[in-house]
């Protein structure tokens, strides 16, 4: 059953279309003498959906934080919400982090506290009134459809679940920059599908930008070509076998993006390396 | 070009663990103050180690007795056995023993919370959800351990000087009208303040290096422990010296 209440109307800023929400300028970092990304330059436009491919170990997850400002690029400029990331004070850097959701890895959910206080972190520091608190809390734990597990403990949780609350917390301030580190990253295939889904569900039902990390190109296939439909609450493939325009791959190795385009685009390429790495 | 190259390292750390320390300082005083985590740290740390300050307090001035006064004895001096145990606690063994103690305890138990949520990404979740876990994280460690490494140096002291008292009457025939009065008469107000000045820098150590070995852990669960005795062998090093430092400077200002 699709919630109403779950569904904000999207007021596009003036400049929404000209200024792109995440923009990385010859970005390059690298870490004891080893360079870890080289020269990166891409853009996420205002409601699109980046998907990071590449191999392991070839510096996604720092790109990840280098766009929400958890590590500072030795060179090049990060512009996020058109605000430079890379020369912000650490004050301007917990303001723009109000409108950026991050989903780490492994959940990075905080094991001292319950799964409600967890998801309510954000608001609570906040200091938004507790009842507000508590149906936001409920809200994005029923769009997760975890709403009964809120007085449990992380560690009571399976890693689906985990995810499943790091994606609640991290959404419930209705973020416009979502940032997905490897949401399906070890786990199994049934597990990662409904953690697909609901990536698929958030972006349909509440829009926005994201960058999202993963490894599987089954989930970032199924992210192209499939929506989610509010009238019977499931995820569906888009009608005609449409491909989502505004879902487009990055695809990065040896610290270099070496495609940054369309799914059709991309499996059409030519390089050696996407081919096998498609393949 | 090795030995550059590790030196490099060590200034690097040095310099990050003063950069992370006078954050935490200057953090003091700029809102938000996390109250209720200073109360559950002043739990964990004062009220828990009460037992163990107790009991080393207890009998290092029990021995401290059973030492001098056989020594003292030799020269006819036994009566002034107090003199000395005070002084020896108040002055030195209470707070350097309560900080190795509470190093051993806290600084631990800091570096290795804080290293298993730096490795498992929380405290990047943390600074991701807009907290700045300098100020939810260290500060109220620092402030706790400060706060009760005082307090309970002043319970070690007490203990200590009981202790000393206890053991002398029982084992070593002293009066103990003799044995307080000269354990108080002794004591002047440069030695009580040496005594009460000393934890407060103890306990800035303890929490710092604690949380810094904590916050800069790399590798996994293995880089946990390796923090976690990293933290107390540096810790308990620096208060030792510090000990000796602020020592010599009272001894320098009030004279010896």
């Amino acid at each position: 059953m699709a919630h109403p209440n779950l569904l904000p109307e999207l007021v596009p800023t003036p400049d929404a279309n000209t200024v792109p929400v995440v923009e990385f300028s010859h970005v390059s970092i690298g870490f004891d003498g080893k360079q870890v990304l080289q020269d990166i330059s891409f853009t996420a436009q205002q409601g699109e959906t980046r998907i990071l491919l590449g191999p392991a170990g070839c510096g996604k997850s720092v790109l990840l934080k280098l766009a929400n400002g958890l590590m500072r690029p030795d060179s090049g400029q990060i512009y996020v919400f058109g605000e430079e990331m890379s020369t912000l004070p650490q004050n301007g850097l917990f303001r723009l982090r109000e409108k950026i959701g991050m989903v780490f890895q492994e959940s990075a959910l905080f094991d001292s506290l319950t799964v409600r206080e967890n998801v309510a972190y954000q608001l609570r520091a906040a200091h938004i009134e507790d009842a507000t608190v508590e149906a936001r809390v409920q809200e994005v734990l029923r769009f997760v459809e975890l709403e009964h597990t809120l007085d449990k403990f992380p560690s009571q949780l399976s890693g689906g679940m985990r995810r499943r609350v790091a994606i609640a917390r991290a959404i419930i301030t209705h973020p416009e920059l979502l940032l997905y580190d490897s949401p399906t990253g070890g786990l199994d295939p049934t597990t990662s599908a409904t953690i697909i889904d609901l990536i698929v569900k958030q972006r349909d039902v509440y829009g926005g930008t994201s960058l999202l990390i993963t490894h599987r190109l089954q989930d970032a296939y199924m992210l192209a070509t499939h929506i989610f439909n509010r009238a019977t609450n499931q995820i569906q493939r888009s009608p005609n076998n449409e491909i989502n325009q505004k879902t487009t791959f990055l695809v990065l190795n040896n610290t270099h993006v070496v495609f940054d385009g369309t799914l059709q685009e991309l499996q059409c390429a030519e390089d050696p390396f996407l081919k096998e790495f498609l393949s | 070009m090795e030995i550059g190259e590790l030196l490099r390292e060590k200034i690097l750390r040095v310099q990050e663990y003063v950069l992370l320390s006078v954050e935490a300082i200057v953090n003091l005083f700029r809102r938000p103050l996390y109250l209720d985590d200073i109360y559950t740290q002043a739990d964990i740390i004062g009220v828990g180690s009460l037992p163990i300050v107790i009991l080393t307090g207890f009998f290092t001035g029990g021995v401290l007795a059973l030492q001098s006064s056989a020594t003292l004895s030799e020269f006819g001096a036994k009566s002034i056995t107090g003199q000395l145990v005070s002084l020896s606690m108040i002055r030195e063994l209470g707070p350097v023993l309560t900080g190795l103690m509470v190093s051993g305890r806290n600084a631990s138990g800091m570096a290795s919370e804080l290293g298993s949520m730096q490795v498992t990404e929380q405290i990047d979740a943390m600074r991701a959800l807009g907290t700045d876990p300098i100020k939810k994280l260290v500060t109220p460690r620092v402030i706790a351990t400060v706060v009760m490494l005082f307090f309970l140096t002043i319970v070690s002291d007490t203990v200590g000087t009981l202790g000393g008292g206890m053991v002398g009457t029982t084992m070593m025939n002293l009066d103990a009208s003799q044995y307080f009065h000269t354990s108080y008469q002794a004591l002047a107000y440069p030695d009580v303040l040496q005594g009460l000045i000393k934890p407060l820098f103890f306990g800035l150590i303890i929490a710092t290096v604690g949380c810094y070995y904590g916050m800069s852990t790399k590798g996994g669960t293995r880089g946990v422990g390796h923090a976690t005795t990293q933290a107390v062998v540096t810790a308990s090093v620096l208060i030792i010296a510090v000990d000796f430092v602020i020592s010599r400077l009272m001894l320098g200002i009030f004279g010896g």
